[in-house]
């Protein structure tokens, strides 16, 4: 069993990462701020500008460890790929159904049936939680969308064809992100949910969800490379230069159990505050400093939380949930499994 | 020693790891798990296992008793399509005598002395001579097993070769079959037999997650 290694987040943006034996060291300013065994490291995320040497990239690369690097503002830059990284057995095969029409179907199927499953299971945590507390219009309004989103669910489970899929797929994200500003509790003032905007985000939930999904991101990404995939080619995200399609793929059933819910629990339980986001003057938000450090301390802690792996029927802390899923994947490709068991919920 | 010239460029791509004899032996799915889709885990005994070597195959080479020893010696054989690389191989006069480190305790099957044999055949291949016995030396008794590279452990160990290089050159995975060796097989968590072996077909579990 693959154990759950920590992800280091480097948040400084004047750090620099250095090998020392075999530690992982960050520096900030020639002064040493940290220092991690490779070992007990599984991935790195390297918000900083002045990056990292060449001989950390090698140790990384070597052991498997994924190291990102992001800009401050969470834009992905690059990231460092060693000689065993990749299977062309397997990537043949992903490009071969990924131009399959017909093959491709059970993927894609598996992907849009779990992610409306689990985003209906994310309004019923949130009628389960403050249900009683909420005035009568929003519980009606979840109350709904959860009947719609259970019947959406079942017709992605019954779809023949991709189109008809991305098709659901617009539905459940129109339902659900119509009625998301429901469950939110709290400062009103500083979070309200209009609609979902990413390019900027235009308010402070939009801003804390692209953080959590560029997050989620790199941890899909890493986990596909982990099993030998082409993160850029996809089944239900179709190709586009620079875009890691598969990922974004994976990360489709995942969002609302990763990051969905961890935003709401975020703000209505006050962990983030209005001025933990920036404003700037084009009407774009962004998370501040603390407030990162606060997202990110809270992305961690949820990552080890166990919980029982629908398919495998095995607990496991929820940061290892993207390789399974990728695993799963693979083993579908290769001929073990006549579909993917997407990750569904409860 | 005297070196054959080298076969067509083919041959020499298809030689697959000595090792792959034993993970085939052990498990077909774990030596395509490697060998095919280059999936590899380090647990405790496989990083044991690789620190041995490390130590055996750095040595230089010496001379004892007026038996000269190579270690970290590569092999290969055209006639079985393996490449590999020995612990040691001992000079007894001029005939090559292969002797591998293991880090157990000798087992009830005979994985350890194909592996010998294979590179005994290698040996013969590379040397020209007949190479008729080898030794197994295994951590945990510190004991040495001489093996008598026989007819029929030559057999076995072509028809295991033969098999091996077929699988890896078809790039086929056998599908899991859970057995007692999953338990101390360092890929399990990548090939997962129990939840494989028999997999529900997975449109009707999926809709069958749906209900309440």
């Amino acid at each position: 069993m693959r154990h759950h290694l920590n992800t280091i987040y480097v948040t400084s943006e004047d750090a620099w990462l250095r090998k020392d034996g075999a530690n992982i060291v960050v520096e900030v300013a020639g002064a040493e701020r940290g220092r991690v065994p490779l070992h007990m490291v599984g991935g790195v995320v390297c918000f900083a500008r002045p990056g990292a040497s060449p001989a950390v990239m090698a140790a990384c690369a070597e052991a498997g460890i994924a190291l990102s690097f992001l800009t401050p503002e969470g834009r992905f830059l690059a990231r460092v790929e060693g000689p065993r990284t990749g299977n062309v057995l397997l990537r043949r095969t992903q490009y071969r159904l990924a131009d399959d029409a017909v093959r491709v179907v059970p993927i894609v199927r598996g992907i849009v049936t779990a992610k409306a499953a689990n985003q209906r299971t994310v309004l019923r945590r949130a009628l389960r939680d403050h249900g009683e507390r909420m005035g009568g219009d929003a519980k009606t309004a979840l109350e709904a969308a959860e009947a719609r989103l259970a019947n959406v669910a079942r017709r992605a489970a019954e779809a023949e064809g991709v189109a008809i899929l991305r098709g659901i797929e617009g539905e459940a994200a129109h339902v659900y992100f119509g009625v998301f500003d429901r469950m939110i509790q709290g400062d009103r003032a500083a979070f309200s949910f209009n609609g979902r905007s990413r390019r900027p985000p235009l308010d402070r939930v939009n801003a804390l969800m692209s953080f959590l999904y560029a997050l989620l991101g790199h941890d899909c990404r890493a986990a596909l490379e982990g099993v030998g995939f082409d993160p850029q080619v996809g089944f239900l995200h179709a190709d586009r230069p620079g875009r890691a399609s598969l990922a974004l793929d994976l990360m489709e059933e995942l969002r609302p159990v990763l990051a969905d819910r961890l935003a709401l629990t975020l703000i209505n339980r006050g962990q983030l505050k209005a001025r933990d986001f920036k404003l700037d003057e084009g009407g774009a938000v962004s998370l501040a400093d603390d407030g990162r450090k606060a997202v990110l301390v809270a992305w961690q802690d949820r990552k080890k939380r166990e919980l029982r792996h629908p398919f495998l029927g095995e607990a496991m802390p929820m940061g290892l949930i993207p390789h399974i899923q990728a695993l799963l994947l693979s083993r579908h490709l290769r001929g073990d499994l006549d579909g993917y068991p997407a990750f569904i919920w409860k | 020693m005297k070196t054959p010239p080298p076969p067509d460029p083919a041959a020499e791509d298809a030689l697959v790891p000595v090792s792959a004899l034993q993970h085939y032996l052990f498990c077909p799915r774990q030596c395509a798990l490697i060998h095919v889709e280059r999936l590899w885990a380090e647990d405790g005994a496989t990083a044991e296992g690789r620190l041995l070597h490390e130590r055996v195959d750095g040595g230089k080479p010496d001379r004892r008793r007026g038996v000269r020893t190579v270690r970290g010696l590569l092999l290969r054989s055209y006639a079985l399509g393996l490449a590999g690389k020995a612990d040691a191989v001992e000079f007894h006069g001029t005939t090559p005598y292969p002797v591998e480190y293991k880090r157990g305790r000798p087992k009830a099957h005979r994985a350890d002395e194909l592996q010998l044999c294979a590179q005994a055949m290698c040996l013969e291949e590379m040397f020209a001579v007949p190479v008729p016995e080898g030794a197994l030396f295994y951590g945990q008794t510190k004991k040495r097993h001489v093996v008598a590279i026989d007819d029929e452990l030559r057999m076995l160990t072509r028809r295991i070769a033969a098999e091996t290089r077929t699988m890896i050159a078809e790039a086929r995975t056998p599908p899991p079959r859970f057995m007692p060796g999953c338990r101390h097989c360092s890929l399990a968590g990548q090939c997962r037999p129990k939840p494989l072996e028999k997999p529900p077909a997975i449109r009707r579990w999926l809709t069958a997650q749906l209900g309440d």
